[in-house]
């Protein structure tokens, strides 16, 4: 019965080939570790963020006589109205604790080395887009944090010559960050970027499964295959990764809900405190900080005396990221068989970029400006030095087969 | 040093995470509030408390007064007779499913305090409960201002002293300390009553904890049901991580 309803279906879409070519019969290395489960925790939250999202868009108001009060209406009048509030804002975070995780992951065995360099590009333009998902969803509580923070954020490109003031007006809608701004962050928010952020992850899973997953030994599987066409060291992403990431699932939504239903303000990271007053274009509040995903970049930004400066800084922080294919000239992906000098580097950029991150939240002091600027510039000699060191990196000998 | 990379990547993040919390307003030390959101009583002597002193000015209008209610058990004439105290424009009796409004309008407010007066509904949420209870217990005498006192958690604040038939009047005594750059600064030493209130120190402390507990609990009134549901959620998730494990682990027995 089963069988020839779905023979009907094959007959006129894909159903079976798409379900074998992804899934069933998707060869992935048999020796992925803990690293390994970011990526699809990375698409288990953007279900969790569009389906929260959905049932928060029935009750928000994107109005700014009355944002701020709908969110407080779907914290007490929604019958669990709080904990799709606190779903939503708790998945914000862990989104890019996650995204941090799986770009990590990627540096330490090399997965964007050929031939995956489109898939680390695709996965650049997510997280970038997702970047801008979460800076204009943070406007829509309406407090005074949203606020502030989007009319310091937006005022950064007036630094830019000559379109600088258009720009920011066309992109406010307004003089000031107002109602138009909140509507139109509003609609960016649940319908624009979301449908970008999707194609784009679809366009990341198909590069992926054309040119095969990375492992943590950087052996590539395919070649060495059987008689059949099977890669000797590989098995069906499902059902052996599909079990295992169903652990992983778990394991993620404990952390989860420990955030979500015994800290959801985070100590004041994830909520901000002056995010409870409702936004005043009068009262600039005492200290204006980004969200943490985003203050390594703001400490950047903040390091360089200029602000044209500071924001070119800002974006070549990201931008160098998508570079990373051609400026690590590095043969060997994986950590375990490159030189030291890689993972004298890589220790350096992530701490880095987490004194970044802690700076980023900090009032700029001049102790701390100095820090901000120590690590920008090892930030950005990650780069640099990587560029030459790796050409001729002494590595270890990668052997033919994953043997562990 | 793959899993040396891996613990020190881990540990900076949850350092990330549990660093301080970030301390608001003026800097005075702040005494620790008396919250317990278990304690009805206080919550309800609380709740009495707020509408007779604060909802005559600030309004609490994200929050209806038969949730208070029904989280507190209170039926709805109780709610009626010890909460509500206003009229709608028909001059009716305000109704238990409504808004907690105030009867002062924005206009004469900002008249009055030169101010817009705050809505206090998640003010608990954005000050913190122990900068509540410092605040309306740090009211001092002072001419300068122009309701005759000052507060130290709330330096020049607009506000008069409500509550001062309960607490009294006090004054506050400073010592005066010249810094190495030759700037006078007054530091707080101690308060002392000038005319008694109708409590005394212990008793007016305790009034004030209940309404801080009661405005910590209306700045997110679901808090309790929140941990409670949490417990329940993780517990279900510990015992399916375990079958889980275990339906991998069968999976996984003949990859070599």
């Amino acid at each position: 019965m089963f069988k020839s309803l779905m023979s009907w279906v094959d007959d006129r879409f894909p159903a079976t080939k798409m379900w074998n070519e992804h899934l069933a019969e998707y060869y992935a290395p048999k020796n992925f570790n803990f690293w390994y489960f970011f990526g699809s925790l990375a698409l288990l939250v953007l279900v969790i963020q569009i389906v929260s999202g959905i049932f928060l868009t029935m009750h928000y108001k994107p109005d700014g006589a009355m944002a701020f009060a709908s969110v407080e209406y779907i914290m007490r009048d929604v019958p669990y109205g709080w904990l799709i509030r606190y779903i939503h804002s708790t998945g914000a975070t862990a989104f890019f604790v996650v995204v941090y995780l799986h770009m990590f992951r990627g540096l330490l065995y090399g997965s964007f080395k050929k031939p995956r360099e489109l898939v680390w590009l695709f996965g650049m333009f997510i997280y970038l887009v997702l970047m801008a998902e979460a800076f204009m969803g943070y406007l829509l509580p309406w407090g005074q944090m949203s606020y502030w923070g989007a009319q310091v954020i937006i005022s950064l490109f007036g630094a830019l010559p000559i379109i600088g003031d258009p720009l920011t007006l066309w992109i406010r809608g307004d003089f000031v960050v107002s109602d138009a701004t909140l509507n139109r962050f509003f609609a960016l928010h649940v319908i624009a970027l979301p449908l970008v952020l999707l194609g784009l992850v679809v366009a990341h899973i198909i590069a992926l499964h054309e040119v095969g997953s990375n492992n943590p030994e950087g052996i590539e599987i395919k070649k060495n295959k059987d008689e059949n066409g099977i890669p000797l060291d590989g098995i069906p992403f499902h059902p052996y990764y599909s079990v295992k990431d169903i652990v992983g699932v778990i394991v993620f939504l404990i952390f989860f809900s420990l955030v979500l239903f015994f800290a959801p303000e985070g100590g004041g990271y994830l909520l901000e405190h002056a995010n409870f007053i409702p936004s005043d274009p009068l009262k600039t509040p005492e200290h204006i900080a980004p969200v943490w995903y985003f203050t390594p970049f703001y400490a950047i930004l903040r390091a360089v005396p200029d602000k044209l400066m500071g924001v070119i800084a800002m974006g070549a922080a990201i931008v160098v990221l998508f570079l990373l294919p051609w400026i690590d000239r590095c043969k060997v992906k994986s950590i375990r068989y490159r030189g030291t000098s890689y993972k004298v580097l890589l220790t350096a950029f992530v701490v880095s970029f987490v004194v970044l991150g802690w700076l980023g939240m900090e009032p700029a002091t001049p102790v701390l400006t100095l820090m901000a600027q120590i690590f920008s510039v090892i930030y950005f000699g990650f780069f640099i030095v990587l560029y030459f060191t790796s050409k001729n990196e002494k590595t270890k000998p990668v052997p033919e087969r994953i043997t562990k | 040093m793959r899993q040396l990379l891996g613990k020190h990547l881990l540990g900076v993040i949850l350092l990330a995470f549990s660093s301080q919390l970030m301390a608001a307003g003026a800097g005075i030390p702040l005494d620790k509030a008396p919250v317990d959101l278990h304690d009805k009583e206080s919550l309800k002597r609380g709740a009495e408390i707020f509408a007779t002193n604060c909802l005559s000015c600030h309004s609490a209008d994200y929050m209806r007064y038969n949730r208070i209610g029904a989280d507190l058990g209170m039926s709805d004439e109780e709610v009626s007779d010890k909460l509500i105290s206003t009229r709608g424009a028909d001059g009716e009796k305000t109704k238990v499913g409504e808004l907690m409004k105030v009867a002062m309008d924005n206009d004469y407010s900002k008249e009055a305090f030169g101010t817009k007066i705050p809505g206090l509904t998640v003010i608990a949420r954005a000050r913190g409960a122990d900068w509540l209870y410092t605040y309306l217990r740090t009211f001092y005498l002072d001419d300068s201002r122009p309701m005759g006192v000052n507060n130290l958690a709330f330096p020049d604040v607009g506000m008069p002293h409500v509550l001062w038939e309960q607490q009294g009047l006090q004054k506050a005594n400073f010592r005066t300390e010249t810094d190495k750059d030759g700037n006078e600064k007054h530091i707080f030493e101690s308060m002392e009553i000038v005319e008694a209130g109708s409590m005394s120190v212990e008793e007016y402390d305790a009034y004030v904890g209940d309404l801080v507990n009661f405005m910590v609990y209306m700045a997110e009134p679901v808090q309790v049901e929140r941990k409670s549901l949490g417990v329940k959620v993780i517990i279900f998730l510990l015992i399916f991580a375990v079958i889980a494990y275990l339906l991998k682990k069968e999976y996984w027995k003949d990859v070599h």
